[in-house]
């Protein structure tokens, strides 16, 4: 299982094995959006209270889901780097944190639009739109920490610190902002026992959401080959790789 | 022999605590601040006692947190830079009983100075009497949090050049529950409501950001001092 663990801290093993997830990912990722896209928006039935306007929800809530699982990806990875001190894990932080953020952007733009017709305006102060654009607000925090030293070693280490502390904060960010203010609908699948949505609305949300899950494992492939091979520029097994 | 972590704490505390009082232009000016954002706010929106008292919480905790910023960005820098902090560090003590003396220093002459100006901004903003008492403890647990969550981010960019906006755009989200529970509280006691959930929340926040935040802070100047 170490060995398994170590492979995953060499360079050219993680460059080599994220081109070859990759297209599995994406094309997974295509199957399973194309089935969410079809079922969703033709044949699953208007809500009775919202029409036709609900279906926005299978772009919003995979894009909010999201992007807290790129955060928690990229905190996570972040940690492993602080602290076994793994190149790595910071190089997978620094890929997952713009696919994150425009996730987070995402779920705001499909958010307030869904707002509009729904609630009667774009922008309401309402708790998980807040506590998702104040996850926004920590995003560009670790993108701009990251890239504001001139020493990369320092940068990965200062944005991973501050991606651990701000999944730390997260939780408490999202019940204040909770407790502060209500109007948005509640929780409808992640409730234990039976979700609130009949199964011809739930399947393809639930298609939309591995879709998008897999598609940003592609991503984070596509962009993680980028890190790498922009970290490692001066080693040789680059130079061979890319054919220089 | 090496002092211990106790005598270590008040040596720093004493000494951070002389620097402020040697230079008390960099204690006022913060509090200057605050009086002056405090005042844009009835210029720029209306003179109406009732509806300045409907917002001045979060005017009043806005201004606070904004002010308390300011001072943050000297709270490693100055030591940093005339080397100080690389003494401190290779001192042999914990560096976060160092982190610990220092963000308390820096509360007793921001966050606590702070206190002592706020009925002067509390009474130009209509607020009532009554509510004082939840002002000054909502206000005293939420600068002393902002002071903890303050040294990570003050930590992280210590040796950045331009860091006061990045630690503005740190420390800001983070503080955000702070505002919440803080303004909540003193608007619940301006209503003449029961705030002591809110005040609750508060003192929960600051015991965990006491406990925590002086880890994550000298695993921060640890990470760019190197």
């Amino acid at each position: 299982m170490w060995t398994w663990f170590y492979r995953l801290s060499s360079p050219p093993y993680v460059y080599r094995t994220a081109a070859a997830c990759m297209p599995w990912l994406l094309g997974g990722a295509a199957l399973a959006i194309a089935y969410g896209v079809v079922d969703g928006l033709a044949f699953a039935p208007p809500d009775y209270q919202q029409g036709d306007a609900f279906r926005i929800i299978y772009v919003h809530a995979p894009s909010a889901w999201l992007s807290l699982f790129a955060y928690m990806t990229m905190a996570v990875a972040g940690g492993i780097g602080l602290i076994w001190r793994i190149k790595m894990g910071h190089a997978v932080a620094a890929a997952s944190a713009p696919i994150g953020a425009s996730f987070t952007l995402a779920a705001l733009v499909t958010g307030s639009l869904w707002g509009r017709p729904m609630w009667g305006t774009y922008w309401a102060w309402d708790p998980r739109l807040t506590s998702e654009l104040i996850l926004l607000f920590l995003y560009v925090g670790v993108m701009a920490l990251r890239s504001a030293f001139d020493d990369p070693n320092r940068g990965d280490r200062a944005a991973a610190l501050l991606a651990v502390v701000g999944m730390v904060n997260v939780p408490i960010i999202h019940f204040s902002v909770v407790w502060w203010n209500s109007l948005h609908q509640g929780a409808t699948v992640a409730k234990l026992g039976k979700p609130e949505m009949p199964g011809s609305m739930l399947w393809p949300l639930l298609a939309m959401l591995f879709g998008f899950m897999l598609f940003y494992g592609a991503v984070l492939c596509i962009r993680l080959r980028g890190e790498v091979l922009n970290r490692e520029r001066q080693s040789a097994w680059v130079r061979e790789a890319i054919g220089s | 022999m090496r002092p211990g972590a106790g005598t270590t704490l008040l040596l720093v505390l004493r000494r951070e605590l002389l620097l402020g009082f040697r230079r008390p232009d960099q204690v006022v000016q913060p509090l200057v601040f605050f009086l002056i954002v405090t005042t844009l706010f009835p210029l720029g929106l209306s003179v109406q006692l009732s509806l300045l008292r409907e917002m001045a919480p979060g005017v009043l905790w806005v201004a606070a947190l904004l002010s308390s910023l300011l001072s943050l960005e000297g709270l490693f820098k100055s030591d940093a830079d005339d080397g100080t902090l690389e003494q401190l560090v290779l001192s042999g003590q914990g560096l976060y009983v160092i982190v610990v003396a220092k963000t308390l220093a820096h509360w007793l002459v921001s966050g606590a100075a702070l206190l002592l100006v706020s009925p002067l901004v509390a009474t130009a903003l209509a607020i009532p009497w009554a509510a004082f008492p939840v002002m000054f403890l909502s206000l005293g647990l939420g600068t002393l949090t902002l002071s903890w969550l303050g040294a990570i981010g003050a930590g992280l960019t210590v040796s950045l050049k331009r860091g006061n906006v990045l630690l503005s755009l740190i420390v800001l989200p983070l503080a955000m529950p702070l505002l919440i529970f803080g303004a909540g509280a003193t608007d619940r006691a301006i209503a003449g409501t029961n705030a002591l959930g809110a005040l609750y929340l508060l003192g929960a926040l600051c015991v965990l950001t006491c406990t925590l935040a002086p880890f994550a802070a000298a695993a921060a100047l640890k990470v760019t001092m190197e």
